[in-house]
């Protein structure tokens, strides 16, 4: 317990704290400068970018991740013959280190890379650019490495989800002329809450954490154009020593996570309190 | 509705398909590892002529030995302590109905939900005062404060649901109290610490950030450090850097392939809680 005030709470206090100040990071004398840091934030078109950035990349993870996730759930938990074999193979990517995923990414979405190729083999050669190194499209990229990491992982929560219901309801509904949309709607939809709610918890707020992969992917680049809270965060204080510039960042990315996941919760638990 | 018919099939393909997809970048991961930097043909084409010349080179080059060492000994270490802490913090949080197990409870809870980011930059600070920067065991002593409360959270819950009649009758039949944790208490935890093993010992594993801290500049590294310098290092020898990655997954790989039950069940479990 002390080893944890140690790591987690007395240094988050502390950062509250020089998030008030001009403190570079080595200086052991430094002002406090009230608000100035936040302020400072409003002025600064690179941080309101990497905001928006944040909360683009957590609703669009969120969303196309869990919604895969589902499909796959869907599929797998059948009566087709390699159903053990996929859930293994779709949640393998899971557990390889991030970083190894998003350097393995750099290169297949690269100008001359696998995906570009593939593209070219199957002729789509309209659609092939530098998927990283486009500023439209980029973040776009980060997200679709995401998904393919971490799909497997929803659709492994899903399916404990659906195992958990028990086969009689849907012989019932069956027998009450229920077909298999409105099964799904009325049965399944309502009992898969409680699973639902722990993979929106996870992605968004893995979504809004995010730094390995942007990190390793694009560095935020090209231009600012994939900087996130957590990638601004790690630059403004290890390449600008501005400190107290990044930890007041680091405050607006606690906000936002507060914010975000107690919204959430109070939200789902009302809808699974309502469905159940 | 349980019938394997034409639509099972198609369905059966389809999820084929998905799952080809999906192994494809893995593919094309092992191909350009096996490739000779001489062949420049598209990557997505099998390799004519596989070597085994880059595994060789990435291993000496990027001193992975060394980063796998480091990385199995700050794993095995924290996991280890953590688990063993979270078990014996868990047991008279669980038992005790004290108002102050509420409250701490509560700050563990906080302690999930602040983003790491918030407390890294000044315990770097602390670190460096401490002279710690660049050595493993402040890794261990990091990842041991920061897992802890999250796993004492999960035993916590397990722990409640199991009634206490099994340690009342060891206390009295005269155990001790530790006598009845070790012996009674801790072997029918062993789903949740299955659980728990499995969830600390992969993030601690594939942990990037925390490591690149508080190692860097020094000459230990683990996994996942070793390889980002190494990606700096041969910025366009994709194939020697592909060698370097396919060295760093097979460790995961082969363990969750073996255990593949107890880690889906693992993740899939310990997060119903």
């Amino acid at each position: 317990m002390a080893l944890f005030a140690f790591i987690v709470l007395v240094p988050s206090a502390r950062g509250v704290y020089y998030a008030f100040t001009d403190w570079d990071g080595l200086d052991p004398d430094h002002a406090v400068i009230g608000l100035d840091n936040f302020s400072a934030m409003l002025d600064d078109p690179d941080a309101l970018q990497a905001i928006w950035h944040t909360l683009l990349i957590a609703v669009a993870i969120t969303v196309i991740q869990n919604g895969i996730g589902l499909l796959l759930a869907l599929g797998v938990n059948t009566v087709i013959k390699s159903r053990n074999v996929l859930r293994v193979f779709l949640f393998a990517p899971a557990v390889i280190t991030p970083i190894v995923t998003a350097y393995l990414w750099r290169n297949l979405l690269g100008p001359e890379g696998a995906v570009n190729s593939l593209l070219g083999a199957v002729g789509l050669d309209s659609l092939q650019q530098d998927w990283l190194g486009n500023p439209e499209v980029a973040l776009w990229s980060i997200v679709g490495v995401i998904v393919w990491q971490f799909a497997g992982y929803s659709m492994v929560i899903f399916v404990a989800g659906l195992q958990s219901i028990p086969k009689e309801i849907y012989e019932a509904a069956s027998i009450d002329g229920g077909g298999a949309f409105r099964r799904f709607w009325s049965v399944t939809r309502p009992l898969l809450a409680p699973a639902l709610t722990i993979n929106l918890m996870l992605s968004i707020i893995g979504g809004i954490k995010l730094f390995d992969q942007v990190y390793a992917l694009t560095g935020g680049g090209p231009g600012h154009a994939t900087d996130t809270i957590s990638t601004l965060i790690y630059k403004d204080a290890f390449t600008l020593g501005e400190f107290g510039y990044s930890i007041a960042l680091a405050v607006v990315l606690t906000i936002i996570v507060a914010v975000v996941s107690s919204g959430q919760y109070v939200f789902l638990a009302r809808n699974e309190r309502s469905a159940s | 509705m349980n019938r394997y018919g034409w639509r099972t099939g198609v369905l059966e393909l389809a999820m084929i398909a998905v799952a080809l997809i999906v192994g494809f970048p893995l593919y094309v991961l092992i191909n350009l590892s096996l490739r000779p930097t001489s062949d420049t043909s598209s990557p997505i084409i099998p390799t004519t002529s596989p070597t085994l010349d880059n595994f060789a080179a990435a291993w000496q080059e990027g001193d992975l030995g060394n980063a796998l060492i480091n990385s199995v000994l700050v794993t095995v270490v924290s996991v280890v302590l953590v688990l063993a802490v979270s078990a014996m913090a868990a047991y008279p949080l669980a038992r005790a109905t004290a108002a102050w197990s509420k409250g701490m409870f509560l700050l563990i809870l906080l302690g999930l939900m602040l983003p790491f980011q918030l407390a890294s930059l000044p315990l770097y600070q602390t670190m460096r005062d401490l002279g710690l920067l660049g050595s493993v065991g402040a890794l261990v002593l990091f990842y041991v404060g920061l897992q802890v409360p999250f796993t004492t959270f999960l035993y916590v819950g397990f722990l409640r649901s199991l009634p206490p009649d099994f340690e009342d009758a060891a206390l009295i039949d005269g155990s001790t109290p530790w006598q009845a944790f070790r012996y009674i208490v801790f072997p029918m935890l062993k789903p949740i610490t299955v659980t728990a093993l499995v969830l600390n010992a992969i993030s601690i594993w594939n942990d990037f950030f925390t490591p690149l801290l508080y190692l860097s500049g020094s000459d230990q590294q683990t996994v996942p450090v070793a390889l980002s310098g190494f990606v700096g290092q041969f910025v366009t020898d994709w194939n020697l850097i592909f060698a370097a990655l396919v060295i760093s997954i097979v460790p995961i790989l082969a363990v969750y392939f073996a255990l593949q039950r107890s880690i889906i069940n693992g993740f899939a479990g310990g997060l119903k809680g």
